[in-house]
């Protein structure tokens, strides 16, 4: 039975260029998902996701319950925040965020009343089938669906069905390269039925015609689960034929959206297009089963597994976090209660980001909370040598860039030159820093680049709006004047006409006149001023940071 | 100090490693030349890397910064692969010259390591071979080639020959000293006789130049050796396989092709390949990461380069041997190579 089973998992012979072969260390590969207790209070960002924050709608003293709306969308990149119990909202103020620079946000604080009175108000939509897209995909948005790997990106705006670009194969992506990370891995072994829902009504909503299922050889357990889940399914699920679950070799950075779909369908996604420009979505296993969630359970996103781990936790293990929950209880669970010596990431080891302490919530993008002895991490942070040209940094680029050269220019303040050799295709995933010799910590440097570049962009646009504007006051300035000047003359005209002997000069009161015009011109510019200033992106969002694809593990 | 930005993992590569791998990989190499030219090419070998070292650690000191730079093994690496590229009698001030110009001008003088245009080594070889042409090509005949004049394996002999000159033994340096097959092929081609006959006269066997048992520098003469630290260093990735391997094939394509159409003018591939200092340049000189192209498709251009480069200066050049007049030119075309050789980027 088994033999067979393993028979009909596909195996792709395909691969990216680049790549490499970390220390997995997943110690929690075998722990089940525990469920985390309630701390004393939530904190809740008003942004956990990439794009536009939310504006709270509930006001201190509120009562919420689980589930409920408490800040609501703005702007089409955005998705609403819900309250992960029911409780009492004891303040709205800033609070840290999992950031490096622990940037300050916005953030709702809820106290539970223990009680977890869900809120009904979205309706379980069973026949999903017989519903239209549109409406599922407004469902997803009011659930507060993101990508769950990472890339924290608004699910429903990849879901669109477009009939432009029709989606052929829908990607699940259960590769989850990031060394330590396992929640991923145990969401497939204990809730493989929900993701293979969750993918049913993606296929449906966007009208893909199959959809592979991807997991690297690491965790065989759960390519297991998913190929006998599948069949047990087969039988009241025809459409279960069109989904095929696909083994690929592990090799980090597969997980990243592009690299996988080259490895899956041998196209690479074009410069400046989407996955959906070549007829493929990718969706990551977690959001799967959230859209599941969404759709059958009308449950809103408050919750989110993450791995806890790390060689300064004692007891590593997964956990199902609601979100909001503060990283210090969560790691308390796990035995970690003092933090000297010790270093938090937020993700991965490769990918994820430090923090300056364990007093920022979970929120959707955590999908791995790890502490690592500063002993390891000194290891890994070796000070920087001079570069020995060796290349090993551009043989394990999976985008096949030239890491070095790139690292030179930026260190050069050669922007504009980093930008034409494609710094901006850099995904960050970090495999060069990892391979270098030197230790040079070139992601560094990128992301520097990138900022700078992102700054410079920002100020050009800002000339070029000045410069609009004041074309634009000058040439308004002219046709007044030509105006006037228009006026002038037929006034003069008419003067003429009216009385021949009388030689009154005409000029007079009208140059007086323009001279009047002339201050109310030199008024206005100064609130349009204020208007473009308003536009300027808001120098918070983080710069290049959109660019850079998150590898969803 | 901790940088916030990730990777929060490192491989565990470091330059260190690099060279001391390397270093290793040159050991077969080492061990032949004592084998061959006994207390003459330890000493020699010696001297290089210790007047290389104390060169490095007075520059950087003088230069006011860190000492520490002289454990990562580059400096002595350069001692070294300086040795088996010199002939085994120099007078000792010329090692000695030509080791702290490996360093000073072959290195520091552009910045020290990473920063240099040229490999170390071969720039100070060349700078020798140019000064000194005559001490440059004068081979001494090594232990079980025929009869040595002088005995190798005699520690007071060495030291006497290197410090006192051959004069000390009573003897002069055309006496202990005989022609390598590449610059016999040479000379008897400027006196009108064939390739063929040169080998012939030259009593060449491929055999003996295979496992090293003819005229040469002291690093050089064991193709043998030399490869089997280039496959070391292959299957431990500290090279790869794009310059060593189109450099040889260029060569040995070029040379085929050639004494397929004349013979008599044109020595034959095999020959090529295991005369002179081509493999020792193809796995450690042209392979110096520092003064090599980064990208595959760069190092592919630059191996053919060196290999074009090295078989035009020994077929129509004044010097015997091209292979490292090769790669310092090459060398010079690196940034240009960098600039144009880059792979194409993901969905570019
Ligand atoms: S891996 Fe490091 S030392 Fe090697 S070329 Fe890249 S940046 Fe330079
Ligand atoms: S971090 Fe950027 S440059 Fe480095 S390997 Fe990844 S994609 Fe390439």
């Amino acid at each position: 039975m088994l033999h067979t089973l393993l028979k009909s998992i596909q195996k792709s012979t395909r691969t990216f260029s680049g790549g490499i072969d970390p220390e997995m260390s997943k110690i929690t590969a075998a722990a089940a998902i525990a469920t985390s207790m309630q701390p004393q209070l939530y904190i809740l960002p008003i942004k956990q996701h990439i794009g536009e924050a939310c504006e709270p709608i509930v006001s201190v003293g509120d009562h919420v319950k689980w589930g409920q709306k408490i800040a609501r969308s703005q702007g089409y990149v955005s998705v609403p925040v819900h309250s992960p119990t029911s409780g009492k909202v004891v303040k709205i103020e800033e609070h840290a965020t999992p950031h490096p620079s622990g940037m300050g946000l916005p953030s709702i604080f809820i106290e539970p009343d223990g009680k977890d009175t869900r809120d009904k108000s979205l309706k379980p939509i069973k026949a999903y089938r017989d519903t239209d897209p549109t409406e599922l995909r407004e469902r997803l948005r009011l659930c507060g669906i993101a990508g769950l790997g990472g890339a924290v990106f608004p699910t429903f705006i990849k879901l669109l069905k477009d009939n432009r670009n029709p989606i052929e194969t829908l990607i699940l992506n259960g590769i989850e390269c990031e060394p330590y990370l396992t929640n991923d891995h145990r969401l497939m072994i204990e809730k493989a039925k929900e993701i293979i829902i969750g993918i049913d009504i993606i296929m449906h909503m966007v009208g893909a015609k199959k959809a592979i299922i991807a997991i690297e050889d690491n965790k065989p357990n759960a390519l297991e689960m998913m190929q006998e889940t599948l069949e047990i399914l087969s039988e009241s699920f025809p459409d279960s034929t069109r989904i095929e679950v696909c083994q690929l070799p592990t090799r980090y950075p597969q997980g990243s959206e592009k690299q996988l779909i080259e490895v899956l369908t041998g196209k690479q996604v074009p410069a400046g297009k989407l996955p959906m420009h070549i007829g493929v979505i990718c969706q990551n296993v977690g959001t799967s089963k959230a859209i599941h969630d969404a759709i059958i359970k009308g449950r809103p996103l408050t919750e989110r597994i993450v791995t806890v781990s790390g060689d300064a936790v004692p007891r590593p293990g997964n956990m199902r976090v609601r979100l909001g929950t503060p990283m210090r209880f969560v790691f308390a669970q796990h035995g970690l209660e003092t933090f000297d010596h010790v270093h938090l990431l937020h993700g991965g080891p490769m990918m994820g980001e430090k923090l300056k302490n364990a007093d920022v919530p979970v929120v959707k993008s955590t999908n791995g909370l790890l502490a690592m002895h500063s002993t390891s991490m000194k290891e890994a942070h070796k000070s920087e040598q001079p570069c020995i040209r060796c290349g090993h940094c551009g043989v394990v680029c999976p985008v096949s860039l030239v890491p070095n050269l790139l690292a030179d220019q930026c260190r050069n303040k050669q922007f504009e030159k980093a930008e034409s050799y494609d710094l901006f295709d850099c995904i960050e995933c970090g495999a060069c820093s990892y391979v270098c010799p030197s230790n040079i910590p070139l992601v560094h440097y990128f992301r520097y680049g990138k900022g700078q570049l992102a700054q410079i962009g920002r100020e050009q646009n800002f000339a070029h709006a000045s410069k609009q504007r004041s074309e634009h006051r000058d040439d308004r300035i002219a046709r007044e004047k030509e105006e006037k000047a228009a006026k002038r003359r037929v006034v003069r005209e008419k003067h003429v006409a009216k009385a021949d002997d009388d030689k009154t000069s005409a000029g007079k009161p009208d140059h007086d006149k323009t001279a009047d015009h002339k201050t109310a011109d030199e008024k206005k510019p100064k609130t349009t001023d204020k208007t473009i200033q308003k536009d300027k992106p808001s120098p918070k969002s983080p710069p290049g940071k959109a660019s850079s694809g998150k590898v969803s593990s | 100090m901790i940088h916030l930005s990730s990777p929060h993992m490192h491989g565990g590569d470091s330059i260190r490693m690099t060279m001391l791998s390397v270093i290793f990989a040159l050991l077969p190499a080492t061990i032949v030349s004592v084998y061959l030219f006994g207390w003459l090419a330890f000493l020699l070998i010696t001297i290089s890397m210790v007047t290389c070292l104390i060169t490095e650690f007075i520059s950087l000191r003088l230069m006011g910064r860190s000492a520490s730079p002289i454990g990562d093994g580059s400096a002595a690496l350069t001692g070294l692969l300086l040795a088996l590229t010199l002939p085994a009698y120099l007078p000792w001030w010329m090692v000695i010259l030509a080791s702290v110009m490996a360093i000073l001008l072959g290195k520091q003088l552009y910045g020290g390591l990473g920063y240099n245009l040229f490999n170390p080594a071969l720039a100070a070889r060349v700078i020798l071979l140019i000064s000194f042409p005559l001490n440059m090509t004068a081979w001494i005949i090594p232990m079980h080639v025929g009869t040595p004049v002088i005995d190798l394996y005699d520690f007071n002999a060495c030291l006497n020959l290197l410090i006192f000159g051959p004069e000390s033994l009573n003897r002069a340096l055309d006496a202990i000293t005989m022609a390598s097959p590449l610059g016999h092929i040479k000379t008897e081609w400027s006196q009108g006789i064939s390739v063929t006959n040169a080998l012939r006269s030259y009593d060449y066997s491929y055999l003996d130049a295979f496992l090293g048992r003819e005229a040469g520098s002291i690093g050089e003469t064991s193709a043998l050796a030399l490869l089997l630290g280039g496959i070391y260093m292959l299957a431990r990735h500290t090279i790869s396989w794009h310059i060593p391997f189109t450099y040889l094939a260029t060569v040995l394509i070029l040379a085929a092709v050639f004494n397929l159409i004349d013979p008599a003018h044109y020595a034959p591939p095999l020959f090529h390949l295991l005369a002179g200092g081509l493999m020792l340049c193809a796995f450690f000189m042209a392979t110096d990461p520092v003064s090599s192209p980064v990208t595959p498709m760069g190092q592919i251009v630059f191996g053919v380069g060196c290999g074009v480069l090295t078989w035009s200066i020994r077929t129509y050049g004044g010097y015997p041997e091209g292979a490292m007049f090769a790669v310092i030119l090459m060398n010079c075309t690196v940034p240009l190579i960098d600039h144009y050789c880059r792979p194409r980027v993901y969905g570019r």
